[in-house]
């Protein structure tokens, strides 16, 4: 099971660095699959949305893949990663709490305030510069191609993959270890 | 943002290619060997006598262990920067350089007369020394340093501490042909306080500066 998973998975990443986008897209809905088990496996007792993880995980994945030695074995590179990830959630949450008591006190004064919980991932997007948030956004919450995108916005593809790049590299930074 | 969603992004993000690590690392050691090399010719540069010295087994040892160190913590480093790799064995090489100074300065004991060992452990210029391998790693680390955060150290602080290890083996590699006291007992003590100086400043790096 395990030695198939790695066999197939190196493959995709393999045929995706050398300029597959289908073999990427498939590897990242397999990863995410493995890294979901694994999140929920390890997160016993709340507190954390592993769900989460996993997209801060995908994320990392996707700003890191040139660590990844095509000769090494690709299972225990993506498990690192995820296991980085969930100590770093655990590690923010601890500090978070601190913060959320000023929130608190927001919410009380503002009855009409909004109650669903947004993924971490999504306020980061809200973070970004308009340009890139509206790139990100349009591809990945519209589900837009990039020429889509560059059409919409009245901006060249290149201009799209650019500010898509800086706007992925940004949130993945925000996530980072502080 | 469902992850589904993210994942399309991610793929059309796909095209964009970065430079595999490890060749990275190649580049970044070269290019911290030249800023070394700069500062250590711009300021101290080499001993006059270094020809005649090149024939001294004291002289030529001080190389022996500055480039095991910078060649293992270097190998040590790749490894660490790559999530899930194993670092067992490239650990276990970090040993090398300290056991080769710790076997020479065993044998300087037995060599050198007792009522000597005060001098050579002191030597002429230990501030020198413990000025200078500093300065020349200063560049190199900040190098090895962005470059553990172009990699993905999963133990960051660690691998900031090999980073240390491989700017000061560098360094004083350069630093030991401007250097007189050849003696084990000289290297063991000050170029030891030099490296560990460098050591600690890659881990405050680490923890404070790579982050992923």
């Amino acid at each position: 099971m395990t030695g198939k998973d790695e066999a197939e998975l190196s493959r995709l990443l393999r045929a995706a660095i050398a300029g597959d986008e289908r073999a990427y897209a498939d590897f990242l809905h397999r990863i995410a699959v493995l890294v979901r088990g694994f999140v929920r496996r390890k997160i016993v007792q709340g507190g954390v949305d592993p769900e989460d993880v996993v997209q801060e995980t995908l994320l990392a994945i996707h700003v890191k893949r040139h660590t990844w030695r095509p000769d090494a074995p690709v299972l225990p590179w993506i498990y690192a990663i995820a296991r980085f990830k969930l100590i770093d959630a655990f590690r923010r949450r601890g500090r978070r709490i601190e913060v959320e008591i000023d929130e608190i006190a927001e919410i009380f004064a503002e009855p009409e305030a909004e109650t669903v919980s947004e993924r971490d991932i999504s306020r980061a997007l809200d973070g970004l510069p308009p340009a890139q948030r509206s790139v990100v956004s349009s591809i990945s919450v519209d589900g837009h191609s990039i020429g889509e995108t560059a059409t919409k916005l009245g901006i060249s593809e290149t201009a799209v993959r650019v500010s898509l790049h800086r706007g992925l590299a940004a949130i993945a930074k925000r996530f980072g270890r502080q | 943002m469902r992850t589904e969603d993210l994942i399309k992004a991610l793929d059309a993000d796909a095209r964009d290619k970065a430079m595999p690590l490890d060749k990275a690392w190649w580049l970044a050691v070269g290019v911290a060997v030249v800023i070394a090399g700069a500062v250590f010719f711009a300021t101290i540069g080499p001993r006059p006598d270094i020809m005649p010295a090149m024939h001294t087994m004291r002289f030529m040892s001080k190389f022996v262990f500055t480039l095991v160190l910078a060649a293992s913590a270097f190998a040590l480093i790749r490894a660490l920067s790559v999530p899930g790799a194993s670092t067992r064995r490239r650990m276990a090489w970090m040993l090398a350089a300290p056991l080769l100074v710790v076997l020479a300065v065993v044998l300087e004991l037995f060599v050198v007369p007792e009522a000597d060992w005060g001098k050579r452990l002191i030597g002429s210029n230990m501030m020198i020394c413990m000025s200078f391998i500093p300065l020349i790693g200063i560049g190199p680390l900040a190098i090895f340093l962005g470059m553990l955060r172009y990699g993905a150290p999963t133990r960051p602080v660690l691998a900031g501490a090999v980073a240390g290890l491989l700017a000061g083996g560098l360094a004083a590699t350069f630093y030991a042909a401007h250097c007189f006291d050849d003696s084990p007992l000289f290297v063991a003590t000050w170029y030891t306080i030099a490296i560990a100086f460098l050591t600690g400043l890659g881990a405050l790096g680490g923890r404070f500066f790579v982050r992923w």
